[in-house]
């Protein structure tokens, strides 16, 4: 909305501050004008303003004039329109409120042998003035009866309507719409009428949607002779079921939605008179003004509110002016912002509230007020005093060392959407069955909750190797959802995926070894890093035959592992299955986990506790060995663990080195370097006594198929 | 008797070796120079010994033998001192390197800047005494609206406005699940459980029926704050603001407070920044008027703690007051750290990440 400050000073011509001053101190009492433009020599500027919902009765120069006033302590002058002496009327204009529920006022002044015509061509003093101002702030001008109401708007923020009298049949009546009725509204759209729509009628149809939007037949043309002006009152929410109903929005339905000024109305009517006669024509009849005494009750009458100034200093703390918030500072902000003081003893009052301000109701209304206006910036800058204890989230300590652990690996952490496609979701939920859609979603690729960070941890790896960021490492922590539209389960998960080389950050001085592709071994490393930050008693990998229907749908079926600690399934890890890859046209291997940390977080992280260092030396074995292919390194590992466990505790390490099956003869199995490592805590190991272990180590590993390469 | 061929010849032997062992600087070259003066096969003193030694007349081999052991002290002690005195100045020389060449870097993975934010911010006030809370994203209208004191009709309670979980028409108003609009439902949360005082810091993921474009996300962060006690005032809202601001931006930040709505709370407020990009004097980012808008905030409304009151009965307006708070970290990163696009932070861009590390 815009404000002219010529305006503002034509009703308050004794302002000591210049236009920039002047805006600033409003911005600062929370009327904020977010620009300000200069108009030209002798025009003043024109204020851009950002009035919050709350304040509708400042969206109009008379509610602006009316803060600066209350800022610099002046009088502002009620308005007044003065008008002519009315003809009589045979009969006082019928008007009937029937919806009493939804119209707390109807006022209707009969205008006759009007002339339709631009305001610019009448010499009269408001519509002069009015012509100034719609130059000033570019407002089109249409007829003098639409400006007319337009001036009323501009001026004081009270909508107002004038109807083509000779159209209407009867007198006015205010209610509901009748199933079945139609109305054509100014806008030239026919419209079927709900019987929860607030209009105004005559006698035998429908004329306006109220306080939304006039209707089409009624409207004022320059044929207009006779008409009928119209400032009422509405019910916020009545207007704004009727404006949401038929898809409108308008300046009527703004003001009326946020609160009109019941009082208003009259002086409202006065304006739109004055202007349309100041053209020809005369009155007929006095106002006709119909009110609804229960809504009067709720607006223009309601009952006094009780401050204390002691609850004022009890909420607002320590002024840096020492005399701070005195009982005359209170007395003289609200009555200027139009309240009504009695006081009460010396320091408490009983305060009438002002009709405009359907926002205060309540003590601390008053006090907001009191603050506002005085100025928030003239508080101190103090600190309350600590009491209570601090607690951590549950969580925190598990959710930083997981971060720790993915930072210091390389990888980058990410955040994705929320959201996810149906179909992706379906692809990758835990839970298939329990994926929930979103009511009102922004697009069909974001209609619904994700039960998986994978879909988004895809999204985003796509989206780096389509831009030909080839090497990629990211993790997401976040939150995913299951259950149904009734309850909706909300978990915490971890998401790592990977993609091409581990970037090569140095020189390669001389020949070397090229940068090392990221594969299955590089996340399942990390993976098993991440676990070991926590205290368990079990960890295994595991994989289920193809068609077993365990393995989830987006993963390689001979490249997934599940992830098991302490029997509970924590998480998946493993190629992307290849199909999906090709169906997102991802070229390069991929390579995702999810972990479930609503199942590792009830564990204890791990604690380090250190052992007895040996003093004397470590020896390392390697063995060569020949494994058949049935045969998996879980069961080397396993037989070398029962070992070291019973009958050789020197055994304190042992590794698998490498790997190499045969291309030519694979039925002959393939080889695997085992490194070994033997230390006792109590002397240096002798040649004997390792040869007897090496023995015990192929023992072991003959177990389970494996032999010395010879 | 002296012969002097003898002499010579063994003098010219010392001065090979000496000057063999001139030069001997790693270890390698010491391991050569003992082979090949002292190997058992092909040393040079045991081809003397063979050569000469044997075959000398038994009256030369007394002092034969005397300059062979003389000549094996000295290549022995030449070989000691060798291997104790490390390389050679030469050897070193030959190891030079390019300095200038680049370090070999770590790789060091990136905190994303919105965690970062936002975990500066929980610092800020933990180190005020506030505890960390945190809630559900899907949430019921109850507290997203209806107990934060938004009116039945609010606009922000339109789905235009706000996502909504689907099928709740048939569901009463307060029990219908949404995506929460802000973190302000943790702050009912914390005080449903627990009586004052309280000061507890909400960080989260938010959600509204937002197009995308270069400022807003339909997925965005908040940090929310609410201190409650028996002697909370504005002016302790105030200053708290004041030193998180100045915690966060620097010490020469000023902030400043202006009137602002919020239906859960009153009096409410906007706070400025003195631009952090200018100093206050005025450029294109804060649109020449030196402040910078960044959070809001106000007193808690009695109406919030009314709703309060309905499970924790110490939750009385007459008796306690607080402030809250809430600001968004998107913002706050983009300004911290010059992003222009919103959208980068949810993209899963390496290049934008990396920059973090």
């Amino acid at each position: 909305m815009n404000i002219l400050t010529t305006w503002l000073r034509a009703l308050l011509p004794a302002i000591p501050a210049d236009d920039h001053q002047l805006a600033e101190a409003l911005t600062l009492r929370g009327i904020a004008v977010e620009g300000i433009h200069s108009l030209g020599e002798g025009n003043g500027h024109l204020y851009e303003m950002d009035i919050t919902t709350n304040r509708v009765d400042a969206m109009n120069h008379f509610g602006v004039a009316r803060e600066v006033a209350a800022i610099y302590g002046l009088n502002l002058p009620p308005g007044a329109a003065p008008l002519p002496e009315a003809q009589p009327a045979a009969l006082p204009f019928s008007i009937r409120i029937e919806a009493e529920d939804a119209c707390g006022r109807f006022t209707a002044r009969v205008l006759r042998g009007i002339t339709v015509q631009p305001i610019a061509n009448s010499t009269g003093p408001i519509s002069r003035l009015a012509t100034r101002f719609f130059t000033l702030l570019e407002q089109k001008q249409i007829s003098n009866a639409v400006d007319a109401s337009n001036f009323a708007w501009l001026a004081m923020g009270q909508p107002t309507h004038a109807f083509d009298l000779d159209k209407i049949q009867g007198g006015i009546v205010v209610r509901r719409a009748v199933k079945g009725e139609t109305l054509k509204t100014l806008d030239g759209v026919e419209r079927v009428l709900d019987p929860e729509d607030l209009i105004v009628a005559d006698h035998a149809k429908p004329l306006a949607l109220a306080g939304v939007m006039g209707g089409w037949d009624t409207m004022i043309t320059p044929e207009t002779r006779n008409v009928l002006v119209e400032a009422a009152w509405f019910d916020p929410v009545a207007v704004r079921r009727t404006a949401r109903r038929h898809g409108l929005h308008t300046d009527a339905s703004h003001r009326f939605e946020r609160g009109a000024d019941i009082s208003a109305a009259p002086l409202a009517s006065d304006i739109v008179s004055a202007i349309i006669l100041e053209s020809g024509g005369h009155i007929e009849g006095e106002l006709v003004d119909v009110t609804v005494a229960a809504i009067l009750e709720k607006t223009a009458h309601r009952s006094a509110v009780a401050l204390a100034l002691n609850e004022v200093h009890r909420l607002l703390g320590t002024t840096l002016d020492p005399e701070g918030i005195s009982a005359s500072t209170v007395e003289t902000v609200l009555k200027a912002l139009g309240c009504g003081l009695v006081s009460e003893g010396s320091e408490s009052w009983q305060v009438t509230l002002p009709s405009w301000r359907l926002d205060l109701a309540r003590e601390i209304d008053l006090i907001e007020e009191v603050a506002r206006v005085y100025g928030y910036n003239r508080f101190a800058n103090t600190l309350p005093a600590f009491s209570g204890a601090i607690r951590e989230l549950p969580n925190a300590a598990a959710d930083s060392a997981i971060r720790r652990t993915l930072l210091a690996a390389g990888w980058n952490e990410a955040i994705s959407s929320t959201f996810t496609s149906a179909t992706d979701a379906t692809l990758t939920a835990p839970q298939p069955g329990l994926v929930v859609p979103l009511g009102n979603p922004l697009s069909e690729e974001a209609g619904v909750m994700r039960p998986s960070l994978v879909p988004g941890m895809l999204n985003m790896i796509a989206a780096n190797l389509h831009r030909d960021t080839s090497d990629v490492r990211l993790f997401e922590l976040g939150t995913v959802f299951s259950g149904s539209t009734e309850k909706v389960d909300e978990r915490p998960a971890l998401a790592i995926g990977l993609s091409g080389n581990l970037p090569q950050t140095g020189v390669q001085i001389g020949l070397g070894a090229p940068s090392k592709r990221l594969d299955f071994y590089d996340l399942k490393g990390l993976v098993e890093q991440l676990l070991s930050r926590f205290k368990t008693k079990s960890v295994y990998f595991d994989n289920f035959a193809v068609g077993s229907g365990i393995t989830p749908e987006w993963l390689h079926p001979y490249r997934a592992a599940r992830v098991v600690v302490e029997g509970t399934t924590v998480g998946w890890l493993g190629q992307l299955h290849p199909r999906q890859a090709t169906s997102r046209k991802l070229k390069d291997p991929v390579l995702v986990a999810e972990l479930y940390l609503d199942r590792l977080y009830p564990l204890p992280l791990h604690k380090p506790a250190v052992r007895e260092l040996s003093r004397f030396q470590p020896v390392r074995r390697d063995f060569s060995l020949l494994v058949p292919t049935k045969t998996a390194w879980a069961e080397i590992d396993a037989s070398l663990a029962t070992l070291a466990r019973t009958a050789l505790p020197d055994l304190t390490h042992w590794q698998v080195r490498e790997v190499l099956g045969s291309q030519s003869a694979p039925e002959q199995g393939y080889s695997l370097l085992l490194s070994t490592t033997f230390q006792a805590p109590d002397r240096t190991l002798r040649d004997e006594e390792l040869q007897a272990y090496a023995q015990h180590v192929l023992a072991a590993v003959s177990n389970v198929g494996a032999r010395l390469r010879t | 008797m002296m012969n002097p061929d003898l002499d010579q010849s063994f003098a010219q032997l010392e001065a090979e070796a000496r000057q063999g062992a001139a030069s001997l600087g790693s270890p390698e070259a010491v391991e050569n120079f003992r082979l090949d003066w002292l190997g058992r096969k092909q040393g040079r003193l045991k081809q003397l010994s063979d050569q000469w030694l044997k075959a000398a007349p038994a009256e030369a081999k007394r002092e034969l033998g005397q300059r062979f052991n003389a000549l094996k002290t000295l290549v022995e002690s030449l070989l000691d001192e060798a291997s104790s005195a490390g390389p050679s100045d030469a050897v070193l020389a030959a190891q030079a390197l390019d300095i200038t060449l680049p370090g070999t870097r770590r790789l060091q993975g990136a905190e994303h800047p919105i965690t970062r934010t936002m975990n500066e911010l929980i610092g800020i006030f933990a180190a005020l005494g506030y505890s960390v809370g945190v809630g559900p994203e899907v949430e019921t209208d109850y507290y997203n609206f209806e107990c934060m004191n938004f009116p039945p009709g609010h606009p922000a309670r339109d789905t235009q406005d706000t996502l909504v979980i689907a099928n709740q028409e048939r569901r009463s108003l307060r029990d219908r699940l949404l995506l929460r609009t802000h973190t302000s439902p943790v702050q009912m949360r914390t005080m449903e459980q627990f009586a004052p005082p309280v000061r507890i810091v909400i960080p989260g993921k938010v959600h509204r029926n937002d197009a995308a474009d270069a400022t807003h996300s339909p997925v965005f962060h908040q940090v929310e704050g609410l201190c409650v006690d028996s002697n909370i005032t504005f002016s302790d809202l105030k200053g708290t603001l004041d030193h998180a601001m100045k915690a966060l931006f620097g010490s020469s930040v000023k902030t400043r407070f202006f009137p602002s709505f919020f239906p859960f709370t009153e009096p409410s407020a906007d706070v400025q920044i003195s631009c952090i990009f200018c100093a206050g004097k005025g450029c294109r980012k804060c649109k020449h008027s030196g402040w910078i808008e960044l959070l809001g905030c106000g007193m808690v409304d009695p109406a919030v703690f009314a709703f309060a009151a309905e499970k924790q009965p110490a939750y009385d307006p007459r008796k306690i007051s607080g402030f809250a708070f809430g600001m968004g970290v998107e913002r706050i990163a983009m300004m911290k750290y010059g992003v222009s696009d919103i959208g980068q932070f949810y993209s899963g861009d390496m290049r934008f990440l990396e920059q973090f590390s």
